[in-house]
């Protein structure tokens, strides 16, 4: 019940490999997207590669290659929208997000043949993974990796201050953009498998899970890594089991897991609270005896 | 001859603000090696805007502002920075030994390992702000003093030689206003420039230089002369009981 079914079925298997894949990249694009809080920009990422894939698949070009042109056209205009017209970057973002969105949809209403394609991008095809997609995903995996690697210090005063960053020697605009450039590598890379809509979800909810419990950002990562591994492995069963959509199943356990993780931590932090208090309590009462 | 020892600081008719709106300006200020710099002032009054402009944050919008014989932003190994409110303590998962050692990156850039040295310096900062006991505890369980004790002793990591500190005692009791004033002061013995802001007028006791401002510069001199009786209720409408 548990294994069998990976073991019967090469389209599960591959399934697994892509989702593990994409659990890894999110786990430590994740991680930084949690720390820095730029959920609403993976949003908007996740959502503004949409019509490059669609220009892309009525060009009959790679769907990846559309992507990565959306990501880069989004990520400039956040920047240049925030830089130039004295918005928040909330506004800049918001605006964008819905433009692309739309224009997105606009592209993809011109075809009959792209109803099947739209539900595709929006909400990915895992048990339809080839080796070929696995490929893909472990090269942006070692991207994402590299980039983590050799950018760790900068990120990590970014995630804390972004005066800490730049007093620091480090030019914020740079590396604010090379992290935006792994969020979106990793949303590109991923779109096949969880779809746009749902990379967000396996983005934000195991690093935030991870964030519960870590008191490092490497011990964050790693439990990021086996949340979103372990979504993968029981959405899977469960989208094998019942028929239902795999790639939602996945998202919604990593979210499942999280709101656990989260009434754990809050049950654990009560009773300690509690605890606390009861023998401040018990301290002040012994201490009125004494005088 | 006399040799000419280089200042710390420069400053001649600087003006500074965001984008091209000034908040503060005219003003002209020089310091020399192991001098202390108070900044005083309301809320708004633009003393966290000069010691963003001098950390390199900020651009001058008008006059000159040189730090250690350079413009701004080019020596991060040798000007360290404590911003008033400097993390975001909810989310981050970060030990206190962690968040300490993050005042050693401009030494170490992108691809230096930390070395024993490096390990040393954290571990002398975390004892001289009296946290080292809190080393492995995550900073987000800490008092907001416990918090700013970590902060000061990342700053003092960077072993700078100018320090610019924004409201370093904010959130500390009166052990922790004692410590950073001892702090400062063995910095100062051996060399190091400090300009600190704050709304204390009693951190201003041992200072060089005091400058008053109120979105302008009000006074400024040593603690005697900035600090009048007619110049702090130009400031902050009353003056310090005597």
């Amino acid at each position: 019940m548990f294994i069998e079914p990976f073991v019967n079925n090469e389209f599960l298997r591959l399934a697994l490999a892509g989702g593990v894949l994409v659990a890894l990249t999110c786990a430590v694009a994740g991680t930084f997207v949690v720390l820095r809080g730029l959920a609403f920009v993976g949003d908007a990422l996740a959502h503004g590669v949409l019509p490059g894939i669609a220009t892309a698949l009525i060009f009959g070009v790679s769907g990846i290659i559309g992507a990565a042109f959306g990501s880069l056209i989004m990520m400039a205009g956040v920047s240049l929208v925030s830089r130039r017209f004295r918005l928040s970057g909330d506004t800049a973002i918001g605006l964008l997000f819905v433009g692309m969105l739309a224009l997105g949809v606009m592209i993809t209403s011109r075809s009959r043949t792209f109803v099947g394609d739209l539900s595709r991008i929006l909400f990915g095809e895992l048990l339809g993974v080839t080796s070929r997609d696995l490929i893909s995903q472990v090269c942006a995996l070692i991207i994402v990796i590299s980039i983590a690697i050799i950018a760790r210090r900068p990120f990590l005063l970014l995630s804390v201050d972004e005066g800490l960053a730049s007093s620091s020697g480090f030019s914020v605009r740079l590396f604010h953009n090379l992290m935006l450039t792994m969020i979106a590598v990793t949303v590109v890379a991923s779109f096949q498998t969880v779809g746009t809509l749902l990379v967000l979800g396996m983005l934000i909810a195991p690093a935030a899970t991870g964030a519960l419990f870590a008191r490092r950002i490497s011990t964050m990562m790693t439990v990021a890594a086996v949340v979103g591994s372990f979504s993968t492995y029981v959405g899977l069963l469960v989208s094998y089991h019942f028929d239902l959509a795999a790639g939602a199943s996945i998202v919604l356990t990593a979210v499942f897991i999280f709101a656990v993780a989260a009434t754990y931590t809050e049950i654990i932090k009560t009773i300690k609270t509690k605890q606390s208090n009861e023998h401040e309590h018990q301290h002040s009462h012994s201490g009125a005896h004494i005088r | 001859m006399k040799s000419q020892i280089q200042k710390s600081i420069s400053a001649d008719q600087l003006g500074v603000g965001y984008s091209k709106f000034p908040v503060v300006d005219n003003v002209s200020v020089s310091l020399e090696p192991g001098a202390l710099l108070v900044l005083i002032g309301t809320n708004g009054s633009g003393k966290s805007t000069i010691l963003k402009t001098m950390a390199g944050l900020l651009q001058p919008i008008k006059g000159h502002l040189e730090v250690l014989g350079q413009p701004t932003g080019m020596l991060p190994k040798r000007v360290a920075y404590l911003p008033q409110h400097p993390i975001s303590t909810h989310t981050l998962p970060l030990r206190v030994h962690d968040v300490v050692a993050m005042g050693r990156f401009a030494h170490l850039g992108l691809f230096r390992r930390t070395s024993q040295h490096d390990q040393n310096i954290v571990i002398d900062a975390m004892k001289r702000t009296g946290i080292e006991t809190q080393a492995n505890e995550p900073i987000r369980d800490l008092s907001g003093g416990q918090q700013q004790r970590t902060h000061l002793a990342q700053v003092l990591t960077r072993q700078a030689e100018i320090l610019l500190l924004d409201e370093p005692t904010a959130g500390l009791d009166i052990n922790g206003r004692k410590l950073v004033a001892e702090l400062i002061a063995s910095e100062r013995a051996r060399g190091v420039t400090v300009v600190m802001a704050t709304h204390e007028l009693q951190d201003a006791e041992n200072a060089n230089t005091v400058m008053l401002l109120a979105q302008r510069v009000v006074s400024i001199g040593p603690p005697e002369v900035a600090l009048r009786d007619e110049y702090l209720r130009e400031c902050f409408g009353f003056t310090q009981p005597h």
